[in-house]
């Protein structure tokens, strides 16, 4: 008798999983990645002839609750129409029931690994700004992320910054649960009571009860983690973006110290670092007010200007404001000098 | 500010320190008052040169290439007419060009232009 290997026994799993497309304009390719509640596939599409990804859920559905929510999801992204935002094309049903939808298939790089490739921190604020900018753009239409991490942003190859799986967070609002993600660096689905955590599911639930904890260890603000629903507000993902933010720089600060870049920026540095602590204060009345403010702060930085979440010294403002003029200063240091010296020769 | 405005009143300013500098040197200092009229005068004429070109021209290096030739070439004239004080004269003259010619594009932004959508 012959036993099969687990890699085979995988991918029989795979095949077996894999949504049957028949009666749809689509061709499945290959799985790509495991959503929130769903699975998420590369397709082709036949008609329009380009590839696309397409997500489906791969969970039970009892009383077609999840159907709901997947095609809400699909809504809420296709009411976000932003550069920064992945467009859905489509949504529709398939043969055995389940609701899939389709989107535009990013090819790029998760932003943790993008950055191993971003050497300036010039360059890495900057496409922190460009998360912002989607992210303002949701709050604007009432639509909160709530799961912002280094693993939901996707640099494109021609450098588009994508925020991802925002079905997420629609879905937190409206109802519970979703299939947990593993990995340090995944979504969880936990139910606390009073004080403990009392365990993590992984089930669906049909309604959001107090106490349902969405998000990421290390990115989720501390109203989030206490699954303090009615406290979240677009402060929370400030406090999501001020965890990206110090990921961002951390990963700056190991791959970049020895940069011309990063030497002499003390005092700068410790108005970025005040920009991340306002942004991942424990109460969000501490925080910034709005994603735009916070990135306006993080602009003023880049610009060397002042930033509202540190008041300056007087030394940090002669720092700052030597850094802006630096040749400017030099120049009429130079001509001084000069000066000086030519006063000098011609008294000999 | 403008580019010319900001190179017209650097040029100016810096000119006019340029020429008051002749206060220590005891030969010319009756003739100061001629000196810093003269020096902020082609100070000017520098600096809205200057400003004229970092309005058509948006590249620091070549700004500073400009103002560095500008000044030489005034100051060179300044010179030549004064028979002496070559170095006295050119060396901070090129230098005001430098500055001027920096800071116009460093600093100076193009003066808007109205223009009706029809």
């Amino acid at each position: 008798m012959k036993f099969l290997t687990d890699k085979a026994l995988d991918r029989l799993r795979d095949l077996s999983d894999a949504p049957d497309l028949a009666g749809t304009r689509y061709v499945l390719l290959e799985r790509v990645a495991r959503g929130g509640m769903g699975l998420i596939y590369a397709a082709r599409d036949e008609k329009l002839e380009r590839r696309v990804a397409l997500k489906v859920l791969d969970v039970e559905d009892r009383g077609g609750e999840l159907a709901r929510r997947l095609i809400r999801e699909a809504q809420v992204l296709a009411s976000l129409e932003h550069p920064g935002i992945v467009p859905v094309h489509d949504v529709g049903t398939l043969q055995d029931g389940r609701v899939f939808y389709t989107m535009k298939f990013v090819e790029g790089q998760r932003l943790d690994k993008h950055l191993e490739g971003v050497e300036s921190r010039s360059d890495r604020l900057r496409l922190f700004l460009r998360i912002c900018e989607a992210v303002a753009f949701a709050h604007a239409r009432g639509i909160l992320h709530r799961d912002l991490k280094p693993a939901n942003v996707m640099v494109g190859s021609f450098g588009e910054v994508l925020v991802l799986d925002w079905g997420l967070a629609k879905i937190f609002a409206k109802v519970a649960a979703s299939a947990a993600e593993s990995g340090s660096d995944s979504t969880i689905v936990r139910q606390t009571s009073g004080t403990g955590v009392i365990g993590e599911r992984t089930e669906t639930a049909a309604t959001t009860a107090h106490g349902t904890v969405m998000g990421t260890p290390g990115y989720m603000s501390p109203e989030q983690a206490r699954g303090d629903h009615a406290q979240l507000d677009e402060r929370s993902d400030i406090f999501s973006l001020g965890a990206l933010l110090r990921f961002l720089l951390a990963r700056n600060s190991l791959a970049n110290a020895a940069s011309q870049e990063n030497l002499s920026s003390h005092m700068l540095d410790k108005s970025l670092e005040a920009i991340c602590a306002k942004a991942t204060a424990q109460r969000p009345e501490h925080r910034y007010g709005s994603v735009t403010q916070f990135a306006s702060d993080v602009s003023r930085y880049l610009d060397g200007l002042p930033v509202s979440a540190r008041r300056e010294t007087f030394l940090d403002k002669a720092v700052r404001f030597y850094r802006r003029n630096n040749v400017a200063i030099l120049l009429i240091a130079a001509y001084l000098v000069m000066r000086v010296i030519l006063l000098l020769v011609s008294h000999r | 500010m403008n580019k010319i405005l900001l190179g017209l009143l650097l040029g100016a300013v810096l000119g006019a320190i340029d020429g008051a500098t002749a206060w220590f040197t005891p030969a010319v200092r009756a003739q100061l008052a001629g000196i810093i009229i003269g020096s902020t005068a082609k100070g000017i004429i520098a600096g809205v040169a200057i400003g004229f070109f970092a309005r058509k021209v948006h590249s620091l290096l070549l700004g500073i290439v400009f103002g560095l030739a500008v000044g030489f070439v005034l100051a060179f004239l300044v010179a030549y007419l004064q028979h002496g004080y070559y170095l006295p004269i050119i060396l901070p003259g090129s230098l005001v060009g430098v500055i001027v010619g920096y800071a116009t594009q460093r600093y100076g932004t193009n003066a808007v232009t109205a223009s009706a959508t029809r």
